[in-house]
């Protein structure tokens, strides 16, 4: 039987996908109140990656998610962009989408408006706005819902709401911060594999927080165990199963088994 | 292999669009839903109760006229005064609405300026609630004084009463704008005008229409409030004078009926605030949904 294996990527394998899409050196975050929110991280995220970050709460992974996307910057190192550009002030044009813990959408506009928010505040034309909303609505699911409000959708279908307007822009890179924390079990697999089903076509670098193993394990090339107070990358895991992975995946004897390995360095991180 | 086993099955169909909250839709009676109709026939039964009795108590002790009409006199001078009292509404409800509109103007671009710059706001608003304490009656004759103009003063004195709820109401729903959204306009790189415009506006809409349905009874009091302290002094002929005048003259009827025509102003006042805010808020805001369990 051929069990999948989890290993540390070495350096030939960082070297292999090219540079990273996103390079953090050295990065710490300590707040106004002296929490050290993250201590000296140093990561890269290869272009095409599905990567999570993986933690207790109040292990930064929410922070250093947050630093990526540019809300609040690094007490000290730095995190670069290397392949994008930079704008007049030096800052890098960071070409990503955000999906929150909640869908965050504002029930004042339709599924369809709250699609097209990043199209029109970067000033394309409302007819073309309208036309990759709605085909980016199609994509994850939600045809026909296009002139529902977010009060007459469930938990699951604003999210997808939430995931499409992360997408809207075409973006390079897709920050998710445990996006499907609080939606049901059921909810969850549906959207876990719509997810993968969209990253694999849209080959989009996928960055998701979470605190579950099994969703970890499930979605992830790549998993990066973290450990709380302070928050710390303690482990750096391949996790080496083929894609597409569907339900004969999350069924799968090696998938329990790189649960249980997972695990094990989870707890390892928590011990510490 | 273990007794579980099933088919494997990629997609549990539905689940989705099934979790979707289920919103009540009403059977309807004359145009109006079936649960409005309690809420209208309910008040109108005891309003007429009270109206016979009131009727009833007058005839049979008697009371004479300029102590009390009765509710049928009243109703006849209203018909029979229709004619000044309905100029005086006019002159009433044009101070009441123009209050209302300068109230809108000022309260919203005061708050929009406010949230833009913490110092503004620091400054003003200590101002803005100094105008809102002082009682209006105590000021209105120095406003009369200054102002010259007597509709101009009462125009005055209306606005300083209605325009705090809807300053103080869209402050606080310019502010409560959800934070994560917020970030997510900054990760766009939203302008300011920009997050004021598709974010920050939208969200204050149901404060501010709160503060509107306020605002629209307290312009109609200030309206008359004034016109009360401006009195016999002034030119205006408004509903506040007509009540003046006809107390002097002791005509009770009349007294009566210009107070029921002010009351029945500040009730379609209501109506048309709450209807408009009904209208706008319906598809998406809490407050107009029915949700049915």
């Amino acid at each position: 039987m051929d069990l999948a294996s989890l290993s540390t990527p070495t350096k030939e394998h960082a070297a292999a996908s090219g540079r990273p899409l996103v390079q953090i050196r050295g990065v710490s975050k300590q707040f106004a109140n002296g929490t050290l929110a993250v201590r000296d991280v140093n990561l890269g995220l290869g272009t095409g990656e599905f990567v999570s970050l993986l933690g207790p709460s109040g292990c930064g992974k929410s922070t250093l998610l947050r630093m990526i996307a540019g809300l609040g910057s690094p007490s000290s190192g730095v995190i670069d962009w290397p392949t994008t550009g930079h704008d007049a002030g030096g800052r890098p044009e960071r070409d990503l989408g955000f999906v929150f813990q909640d869908p965050t959408l504002m029930p004042w506009a339709t599924a369809l408006a709250n699609v097209m928010m990043p199209l029109t505040l970067k000033g394309i034309r409302k007819g073309e706005a309208q036309d990759r909303a709605a085909r980016m609505l199609a994509l994850v699911g939600l045809k026909g819902f296009e002139s529902s409000y977010p009060r007459e959708l469930s938990g699951g279908m604003k999210m997808r709401v939430s995931i499409a307007r992360g997408l809207v822009l075409k973006p390079k890179i897709l920050l998710m911060d445990e996006p499907f924390a609080a939606l049901d079990e059921i909810t969850r697999h549906r959207l876990n594999d719509d997810l993968l089903e969209l990253w694999w076509q849209e080959k989009f670098t996928a960055v998701f927080v979470t605190h579950s193993v099994f969703e970890s394990v499930y979605l992830s090339k790549r998993i990066v165990v973290m450990a709380a107070r302070p928050g710390r990358v303690m482990a750096d895991l391949d996790v080496d199963a083929p894609y597409p992975r569907d339900e004969l995946f999350r069924t799968s004897p090696e998938y329990a088994h790189l649960c249980r390995v997972v695990s094990g360095k989870l707890k390892e991180a928590i011990g510490s | 292999m273990t007794a579980l086993e099933t088919q494997p099955h990629s997609h549990a169909s539905g689940t989705d669009s099934e979790a979707r909250p289920v919103f009540a839709t009403e059977p309807r009676v004359l145009g109006l839903p079936a649960s409005a109709w309690p809420r209208i026939l309910a008040p109108l039964v005891i309003g007429v109760m009270a109206l016979g009795l009131w009727e009833f108590a007058v005839w049979w002790n008697a009371i004479p006229q300029y102590i009390l009409p009765g509710p049928i006199l009243i109703g006849q001078t209203l018909i029979a005064d229709w004619g000044t009292l309905s100029s005086s509404l006019w002159i009433t409800l044009k101070i009441t609405f123009m209050a209302l509109a300068a109230a809108v103007i000022v309260g919203v671009t005061l708050a929009v300026l406010f949230t833009q710059s913490k110092w503004l706001e620091m400054s003003l608003l200590p101002y803005a609630v100094i105008l809102q304490v002082t009682p209006i009656v105590a000021i209105a004759p120095l406003i009369i004084i200054w102002a010259g103009d007597i509709n101009l003063s009462l125009l005055i004195c209306a606005w300083i009463v209605a325009f705090f709820p809807i300053l103080s109401n869209t402050i606080l729903g310019l502010n409560s704008a959800d934070h994560n959204l917020i970030n997510l306009f900054q990760l766009y790189g939203a302008t300011r005008w920009q997050t004021m415009r598709y974010l920050k506006l939208p969200a204050a809409l149901p404060y501010f229409l709160a503060g509107l349905k306020i605002s629209g009874g307290l312009a109609l009091i200030g309206a008359v409030v004034a016109e009360f302290v401006a009195g016999t002094g002034g030119s205006a002929s408004g509903l506040a004078y007509r009540i003046l005048e006809a107390g002097y003259q002791l005509k009770i009827p009349r007294v009566f009926a210009a107070l029921i025509m002010i009351s029945l102003s500040g009730i379609a006042i209501f109506l048309a605030t709450s209807w408009i805010s009904h209208l706008l808020l319906r598809r998406w805001h809490e407050s107009a949904l029915k949700r049915e369990n």
